[in-house]
């Protein structure tokens, strides 16, 4: 008889990962509860029309309402709608219309003692719980487990028996016992609060338990609380109308909505019109508060669909042909080899930043057996490029223009059929969290042999050969027992190499590495790119390796391609462009790099770029650098292209790079605060001590005083 | 170990008698009961102290407790064993009403810019919220909030926004205008730049560089970067399974280090200078570390020992304590 409570929808308390779509795109994280979202749909529009219209027309009964509740019409029982009585009559001859009126404030403010009750309890408790530690929290959860338990309509009967029928407090009752559901909806949300940053940073400040509760975890249950509130009131709302109907509802004259539906069902044979006003009125008020529920409960973007809409797949098909018939047919290029050419990503999908491009005109080639790494800060379209390699982009974003061609075949203008064909063969993939790529459900061995036998077609054993010759492959000394671990119970420098093991399950000859030892200690990661770097030369396959890690480019790639704001700005042989870098971008990158430096001439400054990476939406047709490039000029302001860098073999998309190569420029510490200006000439006009003054705005560099 | 052989001249101060902060045999061990007791401890006799106007790094993998330590000075960890002595006070035990007061100068900027400010709250609310607890009026506060920001590099008008409207560098800024409008004489930074872009994290780097230069403060400075920690800290301090196994300047730790560990650590910071990392690549193989993937060591002994080069039977039966090695202390019998 009482129902659990449905979960709301997880609201949520961190931003979660919103990698799906391009940052340009994501929503606002404030997701505040607002009137907007209850306006947004037509349903909920109805339903706060239709309890308000009901509380108005109940609160003012006594002044409009034809017949008091009482008054019996004898010369109309049973009657159906009539001239005299719009929703007919009773079996006493007693007017439906009025009676249904005059009872709903009633109904509804005692089904809103429910709710009180049932939130305010649960919600209290599952503070309390989640602030007061671990304990606290398990004797709450056990005497909520049991009162789950309880046969609720037993309780309620027990208390009528006691009590008599007490409508008030039958509904607290009721929500005392509901409240248990709400305690188990909030709690992993209120304990999931309890552990942001800010609740630690207000505890610094000495905020007591309480006031963080008020402050920072409540505001933040609110959208569940009021969802919730609206499915409990119309909950209480049935309950109430059931008790009513089995003859505990308010004492007889009184009416009450369980009470008329039980008289209709007494004549339903003879009368079965009665049964219609009472009950579509109840429908409809159950139905408002769950429509106004669900209109709160709705995440802001619920309404983008994470599968990709018919008309974004046709326009995608669409796009795919008109690509694969602009381009012209593949050349015979050598052999395993990949080579993108005019590679533009752009958003297709319907709504806001439609059109707009991520990726554009990106070119670059990879030998077998070489590494090209693809460096820039985030924001600039690495991982997108990235991805298109492998046809994984996101719902929403596609290929728009330009080549990715890989043995004799396109796959830019590939189908996902032809993609399925070649991903795990040809290409693989390995990503930043090496625990997205193995699913917790399963053993490694399981995960590894299962990938083998899908890609080689090989047998059950033979494919568990092959799986521990290749965690040995990739280094793990007990490859036996690894095989038999689930994914959580090894480490995250374990669990890297595991990913890289099924990578490799299918012999690929292209590896795309998304930033594959970020979240890995600086010791694990110089193991894995040893691992990746022995991978390369034994097998002579080519790696993409995406990072913003400097030091990780210098260690293991041989080419490397800097990205900014979705073009690439330079490329070229990896020593000559960290050795000597012609962009403007790649000097600020190498010079804000607290690696680039040893102890001894750590400077007092690390330069720093002014602004951030523009917002695709924003990026200009000139110089997309040219608003934070300190050299920048009004020779700047028109398209660049990439252009041979005087030295070597690499490309650069600059229009001053030879100028700045003659001069050899640094970039510099730009903002530097006043005093510290100060600072510096008076140490330059001191005469004792070792500290130079700053020898032009070009050339800074500040000695130590190791006094 | 308390001696600051390299500082920043402009970091310099005259040496004070008391540290800022001193911790003394620190011991912090998770969750309850004899399991708990016989598992080792994440934290395991920690020592070191932090100068006024000091700043002083603490660097380790992931697991060294070196997050750990600073949630147990901050007081959001409760401590096993050892003191926590602040101006002279101890505060390993305090409570809410000696932590409030404590709470304007002892403050903490933490790693995760999206999760350290409450998203449904205005920067301007969130700067102020400390404040306003300790009774400064809301005008009052307002307008510290709005010349805190500004010292930061954002505009005034940031007061009214919320934090997703700022990117991630920006909220960073943020989170230090919260940390330092009170004026505090420490602060805890843990793994305050590690989220963030190179360009942005040289910005970050140099607004607490210059922020301690301007106001005398404090850092314990934790990050896993030992290059980071070595642009902004004087001395580093190295920690492995909870344990200290070097601390000393930080231009004779990342520059000379002594313990194996530490070699292993800083030899496998990869530098932007191709031809030099392969030599360091080199030089980093011929260490003969062993991978950290071995099984976790007994307790007792050197907690480096299955890794470590040099580890003989000595290793396994007695814990090597930190001994003066050159400008450092290592824990490690044959450094």
């Amino acid at each position: 008889m009482i129902p659990n409570v449905a979960p709301a929808p997880a609201d949520s308390a961190e931003p979660t990962a919103a990698a799906v779509l391009p940052k340009a795109l994501r929503q606002s994280a404030v997701k505040k509860f607002s009137g907007s979202k209850l306006f947004a749909s037509p349903a909920s529009v109805a339903g706060v029309i239709w309890l308000a219209v009901l509380v108005a027309a109940s609160l003012t009964a006594p002044l409009w309402l034809p017949y008091k509740t009482e008054d019996q019409d004898f010369t109309a029982v049973l009657s159906g709608p009539t001239a005299a009585h719009w929703l007919g009559t009773d079996e006493l001859g007693r007017d439906i219309l009025s009676r249904i009126f005059a009872s709903a404030a009633g109904t509804l403010g005692t089904s809103m003692i429910t709710v009180m009750v049932a939130v305010g309890l649960g919600t209290t408790l599952a503070m309390l719980a989640a602030a007061a530690g671990d304990r606290v929290e398990t004797v709450i959860s056990r005497v909520t487990e049991v009162m789950m338990s309880l046969p609720g309509t037993v309780i309620i009967l027990a208390v009528i028996g006691a009590v008599g029928t007490n409508i008030p407090l039958i509904m607290a009752i009721l929500g005392v016992l509901i409240s248990a559901g709400m305690y188990r909806v909030m709690l992993g949300q209120a304990k999931s609060l309890q552990s942001q940053l800010y609740v630690d940073a207000a505890k610094v400040d000495g905020v007591s338990t309480l006031g963080i509760s008020l402050r920072h975890v409540l505001p933040g249950l609110a959208n569940t609380i009021v969802v919730q509130s609206a499915l409990i009131f119309a909950v209480g709302m049935l309950i109430q109308a059931g008790l009513a109907f089995i003859g505990f509802g308010p004492p007889i004259p009184e009416p009450s909505w369980g009470g008329m539906i039980q008289g209709a069902s007494q004549n339903v044979y003879n009368a079965p019109w009665l049964m219609v006003p009472t009950g579509a009125v109840l429908a409809l008020t159950v139905l408002s508060a769950n429509a106004i529920g669900n209109a709160l409960g709705k995440a802001p973007n619920a309404t983008a669909s994470h599968l990709p809409s018919a008309a974004a797949r046709r326009r995608r098909a669409k796009a795919v042909a008109a690509i694969a018939a602009a381009a012209p047919a593949p050349n015979d290029s050598a052999k395993n080899t990949l080579s993108v050419c005019n590679l533009s990503v752009g958003v297709d999908s319907d709504g806001a930043g439609h059109g707009v491009r991520l990726v554009t005109d990106v070119s670059f080639d990879v030998e077998p057996g070489t590494v090209l790494g693809l460096v820039g800060e985030s924001g600039c379209g690495k991982t997108m490029t990235a991805l298109s390699l492998l046809g994984l982009l996101p719902s929403g974003v596609s290929v728009t223009g330009g080549q990715i061609l890989w043995n004799g075949r396109n796959l830019a203008a590939a189908t996902d059929k032809d993609m399925e064909g070649v991903r795990g063969r040809e290409v693989a993939l390995i990503s930043q969290e090496p625990m997205r790529a193995l699913d917790p459900m399963f053993t490694v061995g399981y995960q590894l042999t299962a990938a083998i036998r899908r890609l080689r077609g090989m047998g059950r054993a033979e494919a568990k050969a092959e799986a521990l010759g290749l965690l040995e492959k990739v280094g793990i000394v007990d490859a036996a027992r690894i095989l038999k671990t689930y994914p959580h119970q090894i480490s995250g420098g374990m669990a890297q190499r595991v990913a890289i093991a099924l990578a490799l399950s299918g012999r690929p000859r292209l590896l795309v590495a998304d930033e594959p030892t970020t979240a890995l200690d600086v010791t694990v990661q110089a193991e894995i790119l040893s691992l990746l770097r022995g991978l390369v030369k034994d097998t002579g396959m080519s790696v993409v390796m995406v990072t913003h890690d400097l030091g990780v480019v210098a260690d293991l790639c041989d080419q490397v391609a800097v990205m900014y704001a979705g073009e690439v700005v330079e490329n070229g042989r990896t020593d000559s462009i960290l050795d000597n870098p012609r962009h403007p971008y790649t000097l600020a990158l190498l010079a804000a790099d607290p690696h680039a430096n040893h102890a001894a001439d750590m400077p007092e400054r690390l330069a720093t770029i002014s602004g951030q990476v523009p917002q695709p939406k924003d990026w200009p047709s000139t110089c997309r650098f040219a608003a934070r490039c300190q050299f920048a000029g009004s020779a700047c302001m028109v398209p660049v292209p990439l252009l041979p860098s005087g030295t070597g073999d690499g490309l650069v998309r600059c229009v001053k790079a030879d100028e700045l190569a003659v001069e050899g420029l640094d970039w510099v510490a730009t903002d530097v605060p006043s005093h510290h200006v100060l600072n510096l000439v008076e140490a330059g006009t001191a005469p004792a001590g070792p500290a130079k003054a700053p020898a032009g705005l070009e050339r800074r560099t500040v000695e130590k005083d190791h006094a | 170990m308390s001696t600051t052989t390299s500082v920043r001249p402009d970091a310099q101060r005259p040496a004070a008698a008391q540290p800022l902060l001193d911790v003394k045999d620190l011991v912090v061990r998770y969750g309850r009961g004899r399991k708990a007791a016989a598992a080792p401890a994440a934290v395991d006799r920690v020592n070191f102290s932090i100068a006024p106007g000091e700043t002083v790094g603490l660097v380790g993998e992931s697991g060294s407790g070196k997050s750990t330590i600073g949630k147990a000075i901050l007081g959001l960890q409760k401590v096993s064993g050892g003191t926590i002595t602040y101006e002279g006070k101890d505060i390993t035990s305090a409570g809410v009403s000696q932590r409030r007061a404590l709470g304007s100068e002892l403050r903490a900027v933490f790693q995760d810019p999206n999760s350290s400010l409450n998203p449904r709250n205005t920067v301007g609310s969130s700067l102020a919220e400390p404040l306003r607890l300790r009774g400064v009026g809301a005008a009052d506060a307002r307008q510290r909030a709005e010349d805190m920001l500004e010292r930061v590099g954002l505009p005034r008008d940031a007061v009214d926004r919320y934090p997703s409207q700022f990117s991630g560098g920006q909220r960073q800024r943020i989170s230090v205008a919260r940390a330092l409008i009170c004026d505090p004489k420490l602060v805890v930074c843990d793994e305050a730049v590690s989220a963030l872009d190179l360009s942005t994290q040289a910005q970050v780097l140099n607004l607490l560089a210059d922020l301690r230069d301007e106001r005398g403060l404090g850092y314990l400075f934790i990050a896993h970067d030992i290059a980071v920690v070595q642009f902004l800290a004087q001395r580093v301090v190295v920690l492995y399974r909870g344990q200290v196994m070097e601390s000393g300047p930080a231009a004779a730790v990342t520059e000379n280090p002594r313990h194996p560990f530490t070699q292993a650590l800083v030899a496998a910071s990869p530098v932007p200078r191709p031809a030099e990392q392969a030599a360091r690549r080199e030089a980093r193989e011929s260490l003969g570390v062993r991978t950290g993937a071995a099984a976790v060591p007994a307790p007792g002994g050197c907690p480096f020992r299955l890794r470590c080069p040099l580890a003989t039977d000595l290793c396994a039966t007695e814990r090597p304590a930190l001994r003066t090695v050159g400008g450092s202390a290592v824990a490690c019998h044959y450094a």
